[in-house]
């Protein structure tokens, strides 16, 4: 394996930089199927049938606990990165554990919120924009979780095997994936909850 | 008993019986005679497990091979229904499960393995690749399209076909009109060989982009690379979108929510407009690397390079642009009103320019060229004429306020099989008579290759030229019969004999291959067409490691230089080639992906959620192993180089 070392680690191998631009255009192929939901969303938020409207169900005070824990999860992984750009493993590895706890905080708020529709009887049989609203947020959850589970994988590797170009290269990708994740949840913050609440 | 029953077929008939008997006997057949033959072994280690692009490549032409006699049967089935009034010989939801599985099984099943067999058979050999640029990828894309084609067709045999057509069209295709499994089997098979296509898509572009040979620009790639890389990016752009519509559809059937139902809020129409966002795109998938195989193809058996290079590859990037902005063309009918219909009637229009551009450029080519009429030739001349009057059908069609005369009728049908026969289907089998040498080591015997090559010219145009007639008079499409009084009767029956003899055709392509397995000669070089891109310039049969050297590029035809103008193609010492290891959990993966889709489709929770659970186990599995891959060493690269005749 050839490793250039003009490059920062994760870029260091072909193969480095094959998995970086293949997994760009991973995110350009998420980018459609996000934009597929919220093409979905916006079709049928008004088409609530008998049930409840956007206005009635949404509740502020979650959803900012959600998008704050979200955005400092983001920062806080940048920080891992660059920590990782240095070489200090152990600092790396502070950042990536408490970007994962954030995740966890938001996963668990995003729970009691699906909990709070069901029991005021917003569920996903109840009409096509409680269908359209949970498929999108549920998606985007389904992408935290298995982001938490990837993440620890990798923790455990560079807690492992040191920083070595393959797990700083799968470090870096993970983080591409989650300040997308971050960047989802601003449109669906935007264009979810505030437009709906307006 | 009771649990049993949901896998009962809702409408038996002896056809159906026998073929279960038939899949049973097939099956213990292969499992006994693998046994027999102690090929298990060898089975698992050459082909279960490899991520060799060129085996992934042979196993994709072999299920698309299948699949095509699969929807060939399908179709032979439907023209003998309709090819004289009142005919008994199906019913009328037999014949819906028909036409239903014949056109997912030729387009999902057979186009799109077929056109993944050339992109990886040819891709890395045209850019002086070692392989793709996420082999083990490769492997898992293949596992998935092979379990969503096995699902879709079990379905026949356990539970019933889906029966409202390939767009599955809402409210139809929900649970109030469709009661069976049918459509289950549809939303998930699709899914599942779905995810396997966007992931070709992604691996394909990357390979592409940075894995060319020194020297080789973007304007320097041979053209079926340039077609194979816009189709993924097209892949990589439209697929998310079905995989959402399949969700949805999926969520609709299985827990009962509102998407596309008629109450509730739900919206039918959203479904149509999800489905084309993929769909037409789609078409451009499959059609976009058959441009591609007849540029190489014409401009090597006319002796001349391809006219207008540039102009070939933006018509392609225009094509790949405007096919996003058209879908609304496939229902015109449905009510947008005049200023939406006239919008899409013209962005419809529009494509023609760029596809009139690339017709053009391969008559150009032909033009004065010293022309050779091989199969794979035969067969890109007449798709020259043949696909230009499925095109300006298509233009007839894209006029909305004239479709309302001819939608929904068998014009339409004619019109579209008229693009994907001598447009895709011609283009896999030249393609697939082209390229035999390079991965069999022998030529298919033309004198049979263009007997077949007639059989299915005359019978396409016998089968589909009477119904632009019986569809301007009226005959519609998906109607399982019809009266003496409408006068369809003659021109119907032409068309059974046409299907007939396209039926005969494709069973002669079988016969060639195994006439000229035991008969032709093994003695033909690594370049029997005197071709012109790159991959032809290394051995024939390939090496597994493709070049020995990494080939130095001069332009887009950079082989015929070497031939030519005494280019030279390989510099340097061999050195150590670094290989990816086979992997078994691509096929294990695409094993329990068919459990999990045969689950969801039952709605049998524990193995559903087990199966899922198996499949995160398989992504943590890659995730902590250690592969480095292996080293192929220069005297072991010396030996094979020396016994295929000399160093490359």
């Amino acid at each position: 394996m050839h490793i250039d070392n003009s490059q920062p680690l994760e870029y260091s191998t072909q193969q480095n930089q094959l998995n970086i631009l293949g997994f760009w255009i991973f995110l350009g192929a998420e980018i459609m199927l996000f934009a597929t939901l919220f093409t979905a969303y916006f079709t049928l938020e008004g088409r609530t049938g008998s049930g409840p409207a956007p206005a009635e169900i949404f509740e502020i005070t979650p959803v900012l606990i959600e998008t704050l824990v979200l955005l400092t999860s983001s920062f806080t992984i940048g920080l891992g990165i660059h920590a990782m750009r240095l070489g200090r493993k152990n600092a790396m590895l502070t950042f990536f554990t408490i970007t994962l706890l954030l995740g966890l905080c938001f996963l668990g708020v995003e729970i009691y919120e699906f909990m709070h529709y069901y029991h005021i009887g917003a569920t996903y049989q109840t009409s096509a924009f409680t269908a359209a609203l949970l498929t999108t947020l549920g998606t985007h959850g389904a992408h935290v979780t298995l982001g938490l589970f990837w993440g620890t994988f990798i923790i455990l590797q560079v807690k492992k095997r040191g920083l070595t170009p393959e797990t700083a290269n799968k470090s870096f990708i993970f983080s591409l994936y989650w300040h997308f994740l971050d960047v989802v949840w601003i449109f669906i913050f935007s264009f979810i909850y505030l437009k709906g609440m307006m | 008993m009771e649990f049993l029953e949901r896998f009962a077929i809702p409408h038996p008939s002896p056809a159906i019986y026998a073929s279960m008997v038939a899949i049973a006997l097939v099956s213990i057949g292969i499992l006994a005679g693998l046994t027999y033959f102690k090929k298990w072994g060898y089975l698992w280690r050459e082909w279960l497990t490899t991520v060799d692009h060129k085996k992934i490549g042979i196993m994709y032409l072999v299920s698309a091979l299948l699949m095509l006699f699969r929807g060939g049967a399908d179709a032979i089935m439907m023209r003998a229904q309709l090819s004289a009034p009142d005919m008994k010989l199906l019913d009328a939801q037999h014949y819906n499960e028909i036409f239903t599985t014949h056109g997912v099984v030729m387009i999902i099943f057979m186009a799109m393995p077929f056109i993944f067999a050339f992109m990886n058979l040819i891709v890395p050999l045209q850019i002086g690749a070692r392989d793709v640029a996420f082999p083990r990828l490769n492997a898992l894309s293949f596992w998935l399209f092979f379990a969503g084609a096995m699902l879709f067709n079990i379905s026949f045999v356990i539970g019933g076909s889906p029966d409202a057509g390939w767009t599955s069209y809402f409210p139809l295709a929900g649970n109030d009109f469709s009661e069976s499994v049918g459509t289950n089997y549809y939303m998930l098979a699709i899914q599942i060989s779905g995810i396997g296509s966007l992931m070709t898509g992604i691996n394909m572009c990357t390979t592409i982009l940075k894995m060319r040979a020194p020297g080789m620009t973007l304007m320097k790639m041979p053209m079926f690379t340039w077609s194979a890389f816009i189709a993924n990016v097209i892949i990589v752009f439209a697929f998310p979108v079905l995989t959402v519509a399949l969700l949805m559809g999926t969520t609709d059937r299985l827990f009962a929510t509102n998407f596309f139902t008629t109450d509730n809020g739900g919206m039918d129409m959203l479904w149509a407009n999800f489905f084309w966002i993929w769909g037409h795109p789609e078409v451009y998938i499959l059609i976009l690397p058959a441009f591609g195989l007849y540029s190489e193809i014409i401009s090597t058996f006319s002796k001349r390079n391809l006219y207008g290079y540039s102009s070939m590859v933006w018509s392609m990037v225009l094509i790949s642009l405007l096919s996003f902005l058209v879908w609304t063309h496939h229902f015109f009918t449905m009510g947008q009103g005049a200023l939406t219909n006239s919008i899409f009637s013209i962005t419809t229009m529009a494509i023609a320019v760029p596809t009139g551009v690339k017709i053009f450029n391969w008559l150009f080519t032909m033009w004065k060229g010293k022309i050779r009429f091989t199969v794979p030739m035969l067969y890109s001349v007449a798709f020259i004429p043949l696909f230009t009057i499925g095109g300006v059908t298509g233009v007839m069609l894209a006029m909305s306020a004239a479709d309302y005369q001819y939608h929904n009728t068998m014009f339409l049908v004619a019109h579209f099989h008229n693009t994907i026969i001598p447009g895709v289907v011609f283009a896999m089998l030249a393609g697939l008579t082209f390229y035999w040498p390079k991965f069999f080591g022998f030529i298919l015997n033309e004198k049979i290759g263009k007997v077949t090559f007639w059989l299915l010219t005359v019978g396409f145009v016998l089968a589909f030229f009477p119904m632009y007639i019986t569809g301007l008079d009226g005959q519609a499409r998906r109607m399982y019969t019809y009266s003496e009084a409408t006068g369809f009767g003659a021109l119907n029956m032409l068309s059974f004999a046409g299907a007939a003899l396209m039926a005969i055709g494709f069973v002669t392509i079988v016969y060639n291959i195994y006439y000229s397995f035991k008969n032709s000669s093994r003695d033909i070089g690594s370049d029997p067409w005197d071709a012109r891109s790159l991959e032809w310039a290394t051995h024939t049969p390939v090496p597994e490691y493709n070049f020995a050297r990494t080939p130095q590029i001069s332009s887009s035809e950079t082989f015929w230089d070497s031939k030519k103008n005494g280019h030279e193609l390989f510099k340097g010492e061999i050195e150590e080639i670094h290989m990816p290891n086979n992997s078994g959990i691509p096929f294990v993966m695409g094993m329990i992906f068919f459990v999990a889709g045969f689950s969801f489709i039952f709605a049998l929770w524990v193995p559903a959620v087990i199966s899922l659970i198996g499949i995160f186990i398989c992504m943590a599995m890659r995730s902590f192993e250690k592969d480095h891959g292996r080293h192929i060493s220069v005297k072991e690269i010396i030996e094979t180089e020396e016994k295929l005749g000399g160093a490359k």
